[in-house]
């Protein structure tokens, strides 16, 4: 691969890999992203070529492995291109079926086309889906058309034309005002401005300048950097070299998990081929820009996606953060001016260099500019990757897009922002998404974890669970976050254990006022938004579990009892064979009871009883 | 050189100078466990905790490593300030009841009331053991290992490091194993009556009593005990 020397090398690349595809040719982009893969995609890929070697086609059907898609729930799914038919849930078996149909006529195999789970009808192409018709694809949309092993994929696509834009067209200084102007905010939750982060470190006057890709993504159930990262590394690496022309940076790091595997792979691959066309090492296109990016495995702390711990990961120390100021900005990396910033902040770069920062600033609301990524998880129809421009409500985040809440249930609540987010409740399903309404709500904008829960939920249980995550999570280097998320976890479990006293609350409240504003760091600064949200919006079950002994969802085990109403069973005996501890008595064709002394609350016996005569109360 | 405002009082100070040493220099007495004039600031105790208010802004930053900036406004006794180190307090009492150096901020913060299960942990992990051994007797054998709850102060991987004098600097520095109260039962001792009359009881867990029967300072006339406690420092708020 020959080095590109100028911009118009990598024009003339580009349209030779442009050049060099017919439109027309049918292409296979199957999903072989994180998500699809557990659900089978290696082996409808592996099926697909063998289709297609036995059918003679393998010159004339390209097949391409892409990353993640965002439909998650319904992998593996893919696309047929140039027609751009979209098929969910493909299994191996289904192959010579879709083989088939390219090759004659291009009919669409019926049954393998997304069905509205409303109208029943089958929707053929993608964009027509609920899930993506009220997306805005900005940062995600390529991830379904491009190889990303492949960076002829990415030229193809446009990709560095931002790159060769900013170099050639425009200052440094022009560069920060474009992102300034774009009102990008700092995607990894705090929201900061990006073009304001950008401006204090160009003011720094040491050198050398250092850049950072923060890819320590560690939220329970988000996966938005890992997919960029998987699917299109290419654009990442894009924003980085134009961050770089920028902020006159010779040196960037990407900090990755080392439970990513497949993105620290596809990012590695991605390094070489743009070390190897030139778009990264020395005099880049012939600017004279020197840029180099390293990349770092995280070990695993969910402490070091917080900036300073971050930098003492790279440099070598346990990874526990630094007060502030000096920011970064002022003194990072090594002590000198470092700008960090998320994947998808550095992934927005391109993006509003080549639409253009009012393009940009056009999408969103007021405070809060450009789309953002969400996981969309928990109890909801669609779970997925949806981006979606700043503002949009949760309404119709949860039921337009995600497609409601599975057998009918209610929604109760929706955990925005990670662990440290807060659950807002159904009573504020028409909160505009953006940065300040979600901070007024008790939660934050976070990284883009959202978790959905239902009626079937028990919201003490819920913040539990993230007071003891962030507990083991914790670096314990300033008490209030060691000790606070400790003594809160163990006053939530005493209160779902049913031992609670109504005091506790009080003491909660007070904890986790405490720990928000003493802490050393973000990571104990948030901590007790699950605990405090939750006091604050649904007291009513904190209370039924303290004053009653009662858990109003029917989670907390202590508090719940496994019984069998007689005039419903029919004695099928199904569940006394799925008791693992034989708690269940009776006689075939006789109803059944529970002995509540041998009962474990698994709920096994509730998942298989047809009369539903197995009661929890 | 930087200006900046505490407590209403207008300071100038060298560039380089904490938030805390401007406090310090101005007398005004703010709490530490963590910090020590011959090491580098931790930030880890959180007790220095002061309000800056920028703007229509205000947060709560620990002073010792704030740097004293151009036009700070500070407060080192605020209403929130007050609350949060009652707060914090309260948990280092439940954390670390048998330490006299607890016992007596706690006491001297108003804190007459745990409302948590003591756990007599010996150390607080302020660091300041860690730091006076890298950082003054130039040895660095001991640091932090584990991490959260786990996290505690050895030798790495072994009990006993081989670049350790045990010149004793980090028994001297530790402020928490220093002067512990001599009752009955050191452990479990909770009364800071020997320092002013006003004792932390914890009223709520009978097992950590104050184990002085009759107490001293119980018997005591209220207004008295009023009188010795310092600074005097109302209730804490409920949260808004």
């Amino acid at each position: 691969m020959p080095r590109l020397q100028s911009l118009e090398d990598l024009e003339a690349r580009r349209a030779a890999c442009v050049g060099a595809r017919d439109p027309a040719k049918p292409c296979l982009a199957l999903c072989a992203g994180s998500g699809c893969t557990a659900s089978g995609a290696p082996e409808v890929l592996a099926a697909l070529r063998e289709s297609l070697e036995r059918a003679g086609l393998e010159g004339a059907v390209e097949l391409k492995s892409t990353g993640c898609h965002g439909f998650c729930e319904k992998g593996p799914v893919m696309l047929t291109w140039p027609e751009g038919t979209f098929y969910n849930q493909v299994a191996a078996r289904d192959a010579k079926e879709i083989v088939a149909s390219v090759s004659n006529g291009r009919r669409p195999v019926e049954r393998l086309l997304y069905r509205d789970p409303t109208s029943g009808e089958r929707v053929q192409r993608e964009e027509d889906v609920p899930f993506y018709r009220f997306q805005q694809r900005v940062l995600f949309g390529n991830n379904g058309r491009i190889d990303p092993k492949n960076i002829d994929d990415y030229l193809g696509v446009g990709g560095y034309a931002a790159l060769g834009k900013a170099l050639t067209g425009s200052t440094p200084e022009q560069v920060v005002d474009w992102v300034k102007r774009a009102g990008l905010r700092g995607r990894g939750g705090a929201g900061f401005p990006t073009g304001k982060k950008w401006e204090v470190m160009r003011a720094q006057p040491a050198t050398p300048k250092y850049l950072i890709c923060n890819a320590d993504e560690g939220d329970p159930g988000a996966f938005m950097d890992r997919s960029l990262l998987e699917g299109n590394p290419h654009s990442v690496i894009e924003g980085m070299i134009i961050g770089a022309f920028a902020l006159g940076a010779r040196e960037g790091y990407i900090y990755v998990r080392a439970e990513y595997p497949l993105a620290v792979e596809h990012f590695r691959v991605a390094l070489a081929q743009a070390e190897e066309c030139g778009l990264l090492g020395e005099s880049i296109l012939g600017s004279g820009l020197d840029f180099r990016i390293r990349l770092v495995q995280g070990a695993g702390a969910f402490v070091c996606g917080e900036e300073t711990a971050l930098i003492a990961s790279i440099e070598g120390h346990v990874g526990e953060p630094l007060p502030r100021p000096p920011f970064p900005a002022q003194k990072g990396l090594w002590g000198k001016p470092t700008v960090i910033n998320n994947v998808k902040t550095w992934a927005s770069v391109p993006v509003i260099v080549n639409r253009g920062p009012e393009w940009y600033a056009a999408i969103g609301t007021t405070g809060s500019k450009g789309t953002m990524v969400f996981s969309l998880v928990g109890k909801i129809n669609n779970t997925g990757l949806v981006e979606v421009p700043m503002g949009i409500t949760l309404r119709e985040m949860i039921y337009k897009i995600g497609g409601g809440i599975p057998n009918g249930r209610a929604l109760k609540a929706v955990q925005i922002g990670g662990p440290s987010g807060g659950c807002i409740p159904a009573s504020l399903i028409d909160l505009p998404i953006d940065y300040e309404a979600l901070t007024e709500a008790g939660s934050m904008m976070g990284s883009g974890g959202m978790v959905v829960m239902d009626e079937t939920n028990c919201m003490v249980d819920v913040a539990r669970y993230f007071m003891e995550f962030l507990e083991e999570e914790s670096c314990g280097k300033c008490f209030p976050c060691r000790k606070g998320t400790q003594r809160m976890r163990e006053i939530l479990t005493r209160i779902s254990q049913g031992q609670g006293a109504e005091d506790d609350l009080k003491l909660l409240e007070d904890l986790g006022w405490m720990v928000r504003e003493t802490s050393l760091c973000g990571l104990g600064q948030t901590a007790p938004n699950p605990v405090l949200t939750t006091l604050r919006y649904f007291r009513d079950e904190y209370l039924a579990h303290v004053r009653e002994r009662r858990c109003p969802a029917k989670v907390c085990k202590q508090l719940i009892t496994y019984s069998i109403e007689p005039t419903l069973c029919d004695g099928c005996h199904a569940c006394v064979h799925v008791c693992t501890t034989e708690a269940i008595l009776g006689e075939k064709k006789a109803a059944h009871t529970i002995d509540a002394a041998k009962c474990i609350k698994c709920g096994a016996c509730l998942e298989v009883c047809q009369p539903k005569a197995v009661l929890v109360t | 050189m930087p200006k900046l405002t505490i407590n209403g009082i207008e300071v100038e100070v060298e560039r380089g100078t904490t938030v805390l040493e401007a406090a310090r220099f101005l007398g005004l007495p703010i709490p530490t466990l963590c910090h020590d004039d011959g090491l580098t600031p931790y930030g880890a105790c959180r007790l220095c905790l002061v309000e800056v208010t920028n703007g229509p802004r205000s947060k709560l930053q620990a002073a010792c490593t704030l740097p004293a900036d151009d036009g700070l406004v500070v407060q080192t006794h605020s209403a929130r300030v007050e609350r949060a180190r009652q707060l914090l307090l309260e948990l280092y009492v439940a954390t670390t009841p048998q330490s006299k150096t607890i016992q007596d901020l706690a006491s001297r913060y108003g804190v007459t009331r745990v409302r948590l299960t003591p756990e007599f942990e010996d150390c607080i992990q302020c660091g300041k053991c860690v730091r006076i051994c890298r950082e003054q007797m130039m040895a660095g054998a001991i640091g932090f290992a584990y991490r959260g709850n786990r996290r505690k102060v050895m030798a790495p991987f072994r009990p006993q490091s081989d670049i350790c004098r045990q010149c004793g600097a980090c028994m001297y520095i530790c402020p928490v194993c220093e002067l512990r109260c001599h009752g009955a039962e050191a452990e479990t001792t909770l009364c800071s009556g020997c320092l002013n009359f006003a004792p932390a009881c914890l009223d709520y867990h009978d097992h950590a009593m104050c184990f002085l029967d009759p107490c001293v300072a119980c018997e005591l006339a209220g207004p008295l005990r009023q009188d010795l406690v310092w600074p005097a420092v109302k209730p804490p708020e409920s949260p808004k």
